[in-house]
């Protein structure tokens, strides 16, 4: 582990007072938001280094989500892969299946210190939505989940399970409903009700402090892993690849390695059907710096500024926008973003199925599928980490559907 | 003189307000915004607010998003929409249209995507007089603030009902044009009543600044502009009009041109007693 020097200023510095990593981040929000906002950064600076919350929100991450989650060595992946050592950060073994959920209870934790009654949220897969909708269930406040048509065609037991845990889930049928027009719901939503209301955005993204709020309920995902590693292999690994949409769960595993040079991180962005075909979710490796939801970062964007549809086949990369971190890391070369595309990430959803026994979520297929191709170039006495954030049981009847297998 | 400095100089000498109907440019197509910026300044209005279609316009209720979305899938553009107010400005030169200040609302997504000294240059050459960016909030508006003053625009800025007094001088003291005051804390669209403490919020920050103050959001009834126009320098008509455009499948052009020009004349009348006596 390398402590940052004087020549080399930690990069966990970042966001500065103005919710900036870089040139990237800010806010770019309706003026009728910037007290929400302005209160919500302070509540949360008061709340980070308050021990009480600090040990209640660790509690429930034990007691209630499971954590720590388990660093898996996955030995017949790897001899698939042929090369490096890959282990599994277990994400999707969290109750409700994914990493979306220590965001969730923290950003709840926090509305109901706040005084709040209520929480809205966007989902795209779903899990996010029925992260808050559970911690919501469990602390006893009232929630709305926007979510678009389309995801709600692709993910219909999370929507279930949304509307059992008493959220009530309300269907976006403008632009494209998908994440993105979720998203605008939401937002106009809390333009009206920010006063009794918590908004509990999903991502890394939006308007300061939302990005750094989500990536420090995040970096338990990281922490951990780093302890793990030095636990059961006695050092920290060579690589780490994780798949970026919004890009939380890469944030969470990657924000503890940022200082650590030696450690190489990697993001797997959606490709989609490929660059060439325009259909695609790859905002870093395909998009500019421009803005959307409140941020400034890399987007999808028209030569006017309108943002682009884009695609993919999970809905929770099929977003055109990314963290402003994200950008920034980016930006100085820290992160490596590359692109998987549907096919290769329904095949790794496969061979993760078949080598392990273990079911990945479409989202984290993209993360095995990078890996994938990064384990030979890596060699045997390598270890690469692979975050798997989430599970794949949500994903089966589109996984079906696209293969043309019954279910 | 900027125009929209010279139309409030001019209505405060005269003790009069500013009506300031929006559309959105495009829908259903930039010929009719056109046509309907002319008829509604021969209707009465005294300024007018040209929506430039979004496609994630985040401050925006259900009405306007769906009249930019309309208008994006028609497949307008950003230099038609220009070339369309520069071809309208320059055909008007002689005409009462020609002291009505023009008002661009634009995303800073749309902004940043042009790059801002061509954007605001743009904008000046093809004949607006002031901006509203509604997604940049003070904080981040100096740089362009001080760009689109050198270059004679206004960037008129907005307070809203959840903005602290403290807050609502900081953003007063970097607006030029007018300040534009939020009547609801949420998003565009009609409402049926206003908030009761409205109209003392606004008697306060007149108190505070010798900008002129519009209000807007939410405007859509003659006893509304009643009701607010004492207190306040304009007021701004958005949604209930631009609900009409989404007539434009079922009733001719020209029938709905109509149809906006009569409602803004209604509007128009009822702020004319107070206009007369006020």
């Amino acid at each position: 582990m390398s402590a940052p020097t004087l020549s080399e200023p930690s990069r966990q510095q970042f966001p500065d007072a103005l919710g900036r990593y870089g040139a990237f981040g800010g806010r770019f929000v309706p003026e009728t938001l910037m007290d929400a906002l302005n209160r919500l950064t302070q509540e949360y600076a008061q709340v980070k280094d308050d021990p009480e919350f600090q040990a209640r929100l660790n509690y429930y991450l034990t007691q209630y989500v499971g954590r720590p989650s388990p660093l898996y060595h996955a030995e017949r992946l790897s001899q698939h892969a042929g090369g490096a050592k890959i282990y599994l950060k277990r994400e999707d073994l969290n109750h409700t299946g994914a990493h979306k959920i220590n965001n969730a209870i923290g950003q709840v934790m926090l509305a109901q210190r706040m005084g709040k009654t209520r929480v809205i949220a966007e989902t795209g897969a779903g899990q996010h939505g029925v992260a808050t909708a559970t911690a919501c269930a469990l602390f006893g406040l009232e929630c709305t989940v926007y979510m678009g048509e389309e995801d709600i065609r692709r993910q219909k037991l999370n929507v279930f399970n949304m509307r059992t845990l008493g959220a009530i889930v309300v269907p976006v049928t403008t632009g494209s409903r998908t994440l993105r027009d979720a998203t605008n719901e939401a937002m106009r939503d809390w333009m009206g009700s920010s006063n009794q209301t918590h908004y509990t955005i999903g991502s890394v993204v939006g308007p300061h402090p939302f990005p750094m709020m989500v990536r420090d309920f995040q970096s338990v995902i990281g922490r951990e892993a780093k302890e793990q590693s030095l636990a059961q292999y006695g050092r920290l690994p060579d690589a780490v690849v994780a798949c970026v949409g919004g890009g939380s769960n890469a944030a969470g595993i990657f924000f503890p390695f940022i200082d650590d040079s030696e450690v190489e991180l990697i993001g797997a962005e959606a490709g989609g059907r490929g660059p060439s075909t325009g259909e695609h979710a790859s905002s870093l490796s395909q998009g500019r710096p421009g803005v959307l939801h409140g941020s400034f970062s890399y987007v999808l964007q028209d030569d006017d500024g309108q943002t682009q549809d884009v695609h993919s086949i999970s809905a929770g990369l099929d977003y055109p926008g990314v963290g402003p971190e994200h950008s920034f890391w980016k930006e100085c070369g820290r992160v490596r973003y590359e692109s998987i595309t549907d096919a290769e990430a329904l095949e790794a959803y496969g061979i993760l199925a078949r080598k392990e026994g273990i079911l990945p979520a479409l989202e984290s297929s993209h993360a095995v599928a990078q890996a994938i191709k990064e384990a030979p170039r890596l060699g045997r006495d390598r270890v690469l980490v692979i975050c798997l954030s989430g599970r794949g049981d949500k994903d089966a009847f589109e996984v079906a559907r696209l293969r043309g297998e019954p279910m | 003189m900027n125009r929209i400095d010279a139309l409030f100089s001019r209505l405060k000498s005269e003790g009069r307000r500013a009506l300031m109907p929006f559309i959105t440019a495009g829908d259903p197509n930039l010929p009719t915004t056109a046509a309907l910026i002319t008829e509604l300044v021969r209707r009465g209005a005294h300024m007018i607010e040209i929506g430039i279609p979004y496609s994630d316009p985040i401050a925006d209720g259900p009405v306007i998003a769906a009249s930019y979305h309309r208008a994006l899938e028609r497949g307008v553009k950003l230099a038609h929409i220009f070339q369309t107010i520069r071809t309208l400005r320059a055909e008007t030169a002689t005409e009462p249209l020609s002291v009505v200040p023009l008002v661009a609302m634009v995303s800073y997504a749309i902004i940043h995507r042009q790059e801002a000294d061509r954007f605001l240059r743009e904008a000046v050459t093809a004949g607006f007089d002031g901006l509203i960016v509604p997604d940049l909030p003070v904080e981040e508006a100096e740089s362009l603030m001080r760009k689109a003053t050198a270059l004679d625009l206004r960037l008129i800025q907005l307070i809203t009902p959840t903005t602290p007094p403290d807050r609502a001088l900081r953003i007063a003291r970097s607006t030029t044009g007018f300040l534009y005051y939020v009547s609801v804390a949420g998003i565009t669209g009609e409402r049926q009543s206003l908030p009761a403490e409205l109209a003392q919020n606004v008697a306060w920050l007149r108190t505070q600044t010798d900008l002129p103050i519009c209000i807007g959001f939410g405007i859509s009834r003659p006893e509304h502009v009643r009701q607010l126009a004492p207190v306040a320098d304009g007021l701004i008509v958005g949604s209930a009009l631009v609900r009409r455009l989404s007539n434009g499948d079922k009733v001719s052009r020209n029938e709905m041109i109509q149809d906006i020009g009569q409602f803004i004349a209604e509007l128009a009348s009822s702020l004319d007693p107070i206009n007369t006596h006020g």
